[in-house]
């Protein structure tokens, strides 16, 4: 779906923020791509909708080179939502913010409707279709951002640090929408840095750093690996300290799970008494 | 005997305009050189209260307020939020809006020069606030030119740099990388071991927190709904229910079969447990 | 965003850098006001020429060429201007004098722009507020420069996040025709007004948290100082100037004439 080849590029201001970077990003995968402040995770991902064209390089997008095409026409295959909600609510209602999108895209009027009252649902705001954004509490503005950028249905979604500034419900309902979306076939990509999430669904982890990419896997051999974790000022998640701590026990140390942690630590009780 | 710094009677609050109370009687009292985490879903009331400790609400803010606050033995209500700014130092969630000068060094003495210190002490101070905090080397640096991590370190420097006794942080990590919220997190203990000076920390990210902090108040619907030390809270069973986000060690124990009696709190508290059976 | 640049104080040390900003301030202004006094090419080149020891000696030839550069637009623009109406005004006929003219009004905006980009990026921003206090400014006022200052670069920043979610939306900046292209900046104006309204009360919520106007005299830790160098340079200044005027009264400056093809 989304192919970067040798891909550089310089800021205007003369940050060198990706350097030959490569990655494959193939149709319906789960992939989080993590790494410090800066790392360049938000350069990399405005290369997949053309905000920004690649210094030196390619990158291609369903086999179309995203030099040949303008934002607007990658947007309708990749779906870019950014962490600040505030940064693009701008219409007097709800309904309109999410219909925005859809107009700029040239749907008719017909779809319109069906789309916006589609996007609703999903993100359970049925009851603000006709109340201002600016009325609604940080959570809720961020579900409509979400809206307005599913709503014309992209193959594949971005999300920007979507749990920054989100507590720990707004989180659990974060995480099984993006896992509901992936599973009915949606290419998902999350920008973080909160690693307790990331372990929580356990998806494909493309680590960045200093505007390269340093690992590349799934996220229970990643994230459980030291040096990396070091390298890219992440922590390691609070469940594999503990399994690091248990090793000499006979524990595994690749456990980021709570659900593994905790067939694992059962069968040890049942096994000692 | 430690005297109580911050005690709040029977306080409701409702922001001018709006229908409903954003905070409603809320009682509580605070020690002397305690580590407070307070914490809860959004829009539970957690940064309306920590407003109303340094006059934010009402001098700043205005509508209405019912109830006592005293801080340092002031009344809120009776002093002016620059009075209160010498008892209180207040570090926002947004690093960069609230840093407005041009260097480091000056946003340290912004404060100080408001409060119209003579030049000598505020020299004395900065130098200070600046190797307390382990900033020497920013000083001449501008805001802009510095990760989010420093930028809330200078942050909190500027604040320390007015002694205040009480020190209050609004989701000070939001928008930082695991690794400095980490490091942040060092500087605040270190702050309140060393000089004494009383946290009130309003955060999400408990598990880095739970073995630094020793009160946990939990807000909900603008009623204070727990409080005790992480043991106890994280314990109690209505906590899990209002979707607090308790350390992940303190899940896994909870999702155990057959649970030893005494919460297993830390990673230590498992080692210990496992290496024991 | 680009055209800031220019303007953005580079923080280094050099003799430059340390003037004070007054002083700096009144030889911009002595440069102005030679610029208007002459309008012969020779004396234009002249000041233009010596200003570049001064930008050599500040390091801050980049930027200062790039702001120079971004004039360019407008010099041509005060070229051809100057051209076309000379040229309409003297029978259709492109003399010499109507080039020799426009390249003068030329010559003198770039010697404007290049003066005042020493002064702006030799000085801080934190120095040019000071200045402004000292010279009995109000406080407010002041530190409503700075912080303006300040927030350029973060507004800037903000505006660029903005365009580029909205273009995530499908929003083409570009597209239909005159009216319909103004109201494709509503999506970006009104979030860049309304967080920086939001913006504004934070910022006002944390100055409040610092004692902000506790005190009706407020202590100035950095006072501006007037050292020896200020003085010299000042001195420097005032005879150029007086030299120049009697330049101006009492001597006849050769006229240097472009040649028409």
């Amino acid at each position: 779906m989304i192919k970067v080849e040798n891909v550089s590029f310089t800021y205007p201001s003369g940050v060198n923020a990706l350097k030959n970077v490569s990655i494959e990003i193939s149709n319906g995968e789960f992939v989080a791509i993590m790494g410090e402040n800066g790392a360049g995770k938000t350069t990399l991902v405005k290369q997949f909708n053309g905000l920004l064209k690649p210094g030196e390089g390619d990158v291609y997008v369903d086999g179309r080179n995203t030099r040949d095409l303008s934002v607007a026409e990658l947007s309708k295959d990749v779906g870019l939502v950014f962490q600040n909600a505030d940064h693009q609510l701008f219409c007097e209602t709800v309904e309109d913010e999410i219909a925005f999108g859809l107009r700029n895209f040239g749907f008719s009027n017909r779809v319109n409707k069906k789309r916006v009252k589609w996007a609703l649902t999903l993100l359970n705001l049925q009851e603000y279709r006709k109340t201002s954004p600016f009325m609604l509490s940080g959570g809720e503005r961020k579900r409509v951002a979400l809206a307005s950028v599913l709503a014309w249905k992209p193959r594949v979604t971005i999300l920007d640090e979507p749990t920054v500034g989100q507590d720990q419900s707004q989180k659990e309902r974060l995480l099984q929408f993006v896992r509901q979306l992936n599973t009915q076939g949606n290419t998902v990509i999350l920008v973080t840095h909160d690693l307790e999430f990331v372990a929580e669904c356990d998806p494909r982890v493309v680590l960045m750093s200093h505007g390269r990419i340093v690992a590349d896997g799934p996220a229970k051999k990643i994230l459980t690996n030291p040096k990396l974790i070091k390298k890219t000022s992440l922590i390691l998640p609070q469940i594999t300290q503990l399994f690091f701590r248990l090793a000499d026990l006979g524990f595994p140390k690749d456990v980021i799970s709570i659900y593994e942690a905790k067939e694992l630590i059962n069968d040890f009780v049942a096994r000692r008494s | 005997m430690v005297s109580p710094i911050i005690e709040i009677d029977g306080l409701s609050y409702t922001y001018p305009g709006a229908k409903k109370q954003s905070l409603s009687n809320v009682t509580l009292s605070i020690d002397k050189g305690a580590f407070v985490t307070l914490t809860g879903p959004s829009g539970c009331g957690k940064t309306t209260l920590c407003r109303c400790l340094n006059g934010l609400i009402p001098h700043f803010y205005g509508g209405k307020i019912k109830g006592d606050v005293v801080v340092s033995n002031l009344n809120v209500r009776d002093h002016a939020i620059s009075e209160l700014a010498q008892q209180v130092g207040f570090v926002f969630q947004n690093p960069e809006n609230q840093l407005f000068a041009l260097s480091v060094e000056r946003e340290i003495v912004f404060g100080l020069e408001n409060l119209a210190l003579p030049p000598d002490e505020i020299r004395e101070r900065l130098e200070w606030a600046l190797k307390t905090i382990g900033i020497e080397n920013l000083r001449e640096r501008s805001p802009y030119e510095i990760s989010g991590g420093q930028q809330q370190r200078v942050a909190i420097a500027s604040v320390l740099a007015m002694k205040p006794e009480i020190l209050i942080l609004d989701e000070p990590t939001s928008s930082l990388d695991p690794l400095a919220a980490k490091n942040l997190f060092q500087v605040i203990s270190k702050l309140n071991k060393t000089l004494g000076l009383t946290i009130i920390l309003v955060e999400h990210r408990l598990d880095l927190l739970s073995t630094l902090t020793d009160r946990v108040i939990i807000m909900d619907g603008g009623i204070l709904r727990i409080e005790g030390n992480p043991r106890e809270v994280f314990s109690s069973k209505s906590v899990k229910l209002m979707g607090i986000g308790i350390p992940k060690i303190v899940r896994l124990y909870q999702e155990l079969e057959s649970q030893p009696e005494k919460l297993l709190f830390s990673i230590e508290d498992f080692v210990g447990y496992l290496k024991r059976i | 965003m680009k055209a800031f640049e220019g303007l953005r104080f580079k923080r280094t040390s050099s003799f430059i850098h340390q003037l004070d900003p007054r002083v700096k301030f009144v030889l911009s202004c002595v440069v102005f006001i030679l610029a208007i006094m002459f309008t012969e090419l020779l004396p234009l080149t002249i000041l233009l020429s010596v200003q570049l020891p001064l930008v050599y000696l500040a390091h801050v030839h980049k930027e200062w060429l790039s702001s120079l550069r971004s004039s360019l637009i407008l010099a041509t623009m005060i070229f051809l201007t100057n051209v076309i109406v000379g040229y309409m005004s003297s029978e259709f006929q492109l003399t010499s004098s109507v080039l020799t003219y426009s390249s003068s009004m030329t010559l003198r905006f770039v010697t404007l722009v290049a003066s005042f980009s020493i002064f702006f990026l030799t000085t801080s921003p934190d120095d040019l507020g000071l200045a402004l206090e000292q010279s009995h400014f109000p406080y407010e006022f002041a530190f409503a420069f700075t912080t303006a200052v300040r927030f350029v670069p973060v507004l800037a920043n903000e505006a660029q996040m903005i365009i580029d979610a909205q273009k995530s939306r499908g929003l083409e900046l570009e597209k239909g025709n005159f009216l319909k292209r103004i109201r494709n900046y509503l999506p970006i104006l009104i979030p860049l007004i309304v967080n920086a309204i939001r913006r504004s009360l934070e910022l006002a919520e944390a100055m409040e948290s610092r004692a902000f106007g506790a005190k009706e005299h407020r202590t100035n830790l950095f006072a501006l100082k007037i050292k020896m160098n200020d003085v010299l340079v000042l001195i420097v200044t005032l005879a150029i100037l007086a030299f120049s005027i009697y330049i101006r009264l009492y001597v006849k400056i050769p006229i240097v004439e472009i040649p028409t093809f």
